[in-house]
């Protein structure tokens, strides 16, 4: 079996598994859970044709980034009950800020078409976390300004900075090439596929990877945002099993009797909605990974603060678990009809069917909201959980 | 610096038209409806179905006065569109809020499915009449009155200008003089009070629907004739008519009258300075503000 599909068959089993093991109700089904899944999802790759497998790598990584999407908006919707429909915002200024401190400042001929505020040329890991600074620190200040106020107030101020970030950035030259896209952004682990490879490898793993080319980065960008998923979820679980989440869970159901407890509603909230918004920038940050220009027309509301919305809504708000389902859930739906409406629909309604699709997102958000508020995978109560 | 006035005066008309439907169902129905705007745009487009296709096909005579888009098609227009985005909405309101609130949901999960409805309306419009920008009148040409002051006026926004405040103060009498109007009001200010007195408060409801869907449409028609139609333009207008409604005190309807005018007009007045594309996020600044110094809003005493 060549390398590139051992690797993406490493990633999917682990993603397959992981889903599988979801719908254990206890460790102990969710164990044998896994194995299923790992081994099923793990076949599949095995025994697909090469074409298929190259076809499914690029739809997976976008998963991958919406699912983190969907966990860092469930710290502030699940778990809190913060409404934030400015999911896009946040996204998109992690991913600015990353490219900027990732990418060189560029030169001679380029620097006349290319205008950037700052380039520093900085390893991916400095990019990541210049993300979860800036994101972190504009939803610090939406958060400062209306978590005091009525609850949908929030909800305001997050479409309204989405929408001035947007005009900002799109009118903006020297802040980020403006409305043309900003080209260049260097590629995590880019070197693994690069002959000569890194020069910090060890001499058995240059070897072992010798046979990769660069087409082949998107099977190892897969496998690294699979790892952050994992790292992510179990960092957030962790978080929401504390007691802290505990407070954010007590504040969800009710504000009065938490602050009774003695607890600052105000403060939970603002540190709930700042560590949600540092993960979307994360996702923002990673996302520049898996693209070499960004210009802020990617990060339309459409496809990144309503479709995260439903995903986290189908797959059960208030558990990290169903988030992540979620994510890959409607995922899947939507590149699968995409895939249906390319095959199937004559080319004249093209432009409809793209619409059509957005609306039935629309309508199953509402079904979801009047049939099953509680997602696929409710939340789990008590300690069966841990 | 006075003709950016006057242009502001006429925008904030139509956003003060959209606002207080925004208001009143914040007020009434409890929840912020994200998908105002786009009824908007619905009544806007409920307008072009009007006057490009039924009218003509009815032989509705075409003639428009003098150098104006107004003639019978956009005059007998504005009254059916209206009714038409109100039955949208009260179908919206039967189909989705209604089995919500019933369920006493929260009022975050009601602005949710809005958000939803939003989507859904404006995404119909796409695929009806494409993403494309449209004129009501093609190639029809308005020239501006010269007025003192160095002021450019074109009739058409004079006459934007007196619809919207012949509906205000129709508002204003249907609010304070008719029964149903007081019940609005009695339902915006205590719901569990208005019931007890026996108002019905579902009528209510259905009323609210219907006259704040109603402005909305108005409000987008004359929109639409001052600029040009697309399915986004009531998405655009969504952060102006909150930063109204709020500045005005939530459930204030004369309030988002006034908070209209005065988003409309710091909107036009910042194109003195500001890129005029920054013009949506001179009414997020404004809305900031006002929460900054005074959440509660210009006319609000309670919180």
């Amino acid at each position: 079996m060549e390398l590139k599909r051992m690797l993406v068959l490493a990633a999917m089993a682990i993603l397959g598994g992981w889903l599988v093991s979801f719908f254990g109700r206890s460790r102990r089904w969710s164990v044998p859970l896994f194995v299923v899944g790992a081994a099923l999802f793990g076949m599949g790759i095995a025994l697909a044709p090469a074409a298929w497998v190259d076809y499914l790598v690029t739809p997976a990584i976008a998963a991958v980034i919406y699912a983190i999407l969907s966990v860092g908006l469930n710290v502030q919707w699940g778990m809190t009950g913060l409404f934030n429909i400015g999911i896009a915002a946040f996204f998109a200024i992690g991913a600015f800020t990353s490219a900027m401190i990732t990418k060189e400042m560029p030169t001679g001929l380029a620097a006349e078409y290319i205008k950037q505020l700052f380039g520093w040329g900085l390893p991916f890991p400095a990019g990541i976390a210049g993300a979860i600074v800036v994101s972190g620190v504009l939803a610090l200040l939406i958060g400062l300004l209306t978590l005091r106020l009525r609850e949908d107030y929030l909800a305001i101020a997050t479409i309204g900075i989405a929408e001035s970030l947007r005009l900002v950035f799109q009118n903006e030259r020297w802040l980020a090439n403006g409305p043309q896209p900003l080209p260049g952004i260097p590629k995590p682990l880019f070197c693994l596929v690069e002959d000569p490879p890194c020069a910090w490898l060890p001499g058995f793993l240059k070897e072992w990877l010798a046979p990769l080319d660069s087409r082949d980065y998107d099977a190892i960008l897969l496998v690294l945002l699979t790892a952050a998923l994992v790292v992510i979820f179990f960092l957030v679980q962790r978080v929401a099993h504390s007691p802290w989440g505990r407070v954010l869970r007590a504040i969800r159901e009710d504000e009065a009797a938490a602050a009774m407890c003695g607890k600052n509603v105000f403060s939970f909230k603002v540190q709930a909605f700042v560590l949600g918004a540092c993960v979307m920038g994360v996702a923002g940050a990673l996302f520049t990974a898996s693209v070499s220009t960004i210009d802020f027309g990617l990060f339309h509301p459409m496809s990144y603060t309503f479709l995260v919305w439903v995903m986290l809504m189908a797959g059960g708000s208030g558990n990290h678990k169903g988030a992540v389902f979620g994510a890959f859930a409607i995922w899947t739906i939507w590149m699968g009809t995409t895939f249906l409406s390319d095959q199937l629909v004559p080319f004249q309604f093209k432009t409809q069917v793209f619409y059509v699709r957005y609306m039935l997102v629309g309508l199953l958000l509402i079904a979801i909201l009047l049939f099953r508020p509680q997602g696929i995978l409710p939340e789990e109560k008590g300690e069966q959980s841990k | 610096m006075l003709e950016l006035i006057v242009y502001g005066i006429i925008y904030g008309s139509i956003i003060a038209l959209g606002a207080i439907g925004v208001t009143l169902i914040y007020g009434i129905l409890r929840f912020a409806n994200f998908a105002h705007g786009d009824l908007m745009t619905v009544g806007a487009y409920l307008a072009l179905f009007f006057v490009q296709v039924l009218f003509p096909m009815l032989g509705v005579p075409q003639e428009r006065f003098g150098g104006t888009s107004f003639g019978w098609p956009l005059i007998l227009a504005l009254p059916l569109a209206a009714g038409g985005t109100a039955l949208v909405a009260i179908a919206l309101d039967q189909f989705f809020y209604r089995p919500l609130r019933q369920r006493r949901a929260s009022p975050v999960i009601l602005a949710m499915a809005s958000l939803g409805a939003a989507f859904i309306v404006r995404n119909l419009i796409y695929i009806i009449w494409g993403p494309d920008k449209i004129n009501y009148f093609p190639g029809l040409v308005r020239p501006a009155w010269q007025l003192p002051f160095d002021v450019r006026l074109r009739p058409d926004e004079l006459i934007i200008f007196v619809v919207a405040l012949v509906l205000v103060v129709s508002l204003y009498l249907f609010l304070q003089k008719t029964k149903l109007g007081k019940a609005m009001r009695a339902t915006a200010d205590n719901p569990d009070l208005a019931r007890i007195t026996g108002i019905n408060t579902e009528r209510v409801r259905i009323w609210t629907w219907g006259i704040g869907a109603g402005l909305a449409a108005i409000a987008g028609i004359l929109y639409g004739v001052n600029a040009l139609l697309y399915p986004e333009m009531g998405w655009g207008f969504l952060l102006p008519l909150f930063a109204a409604a709020i500045l005005g005190t939530v459930g204030n309807p004369y309030g988002a009258l006034a908070g209209g005018l005065i988003i409309g007009i710091v909107q036009r007045i910042s194109t003195l300075w500001l890129n005029p594309a920054y013009q949506p996020a001179v009414a997020f600044l404004v809305l900031i503000v006002v929460l900054l110094v005074r959440p509660q809003g210009l006319f609000g005493g309670r919180s």
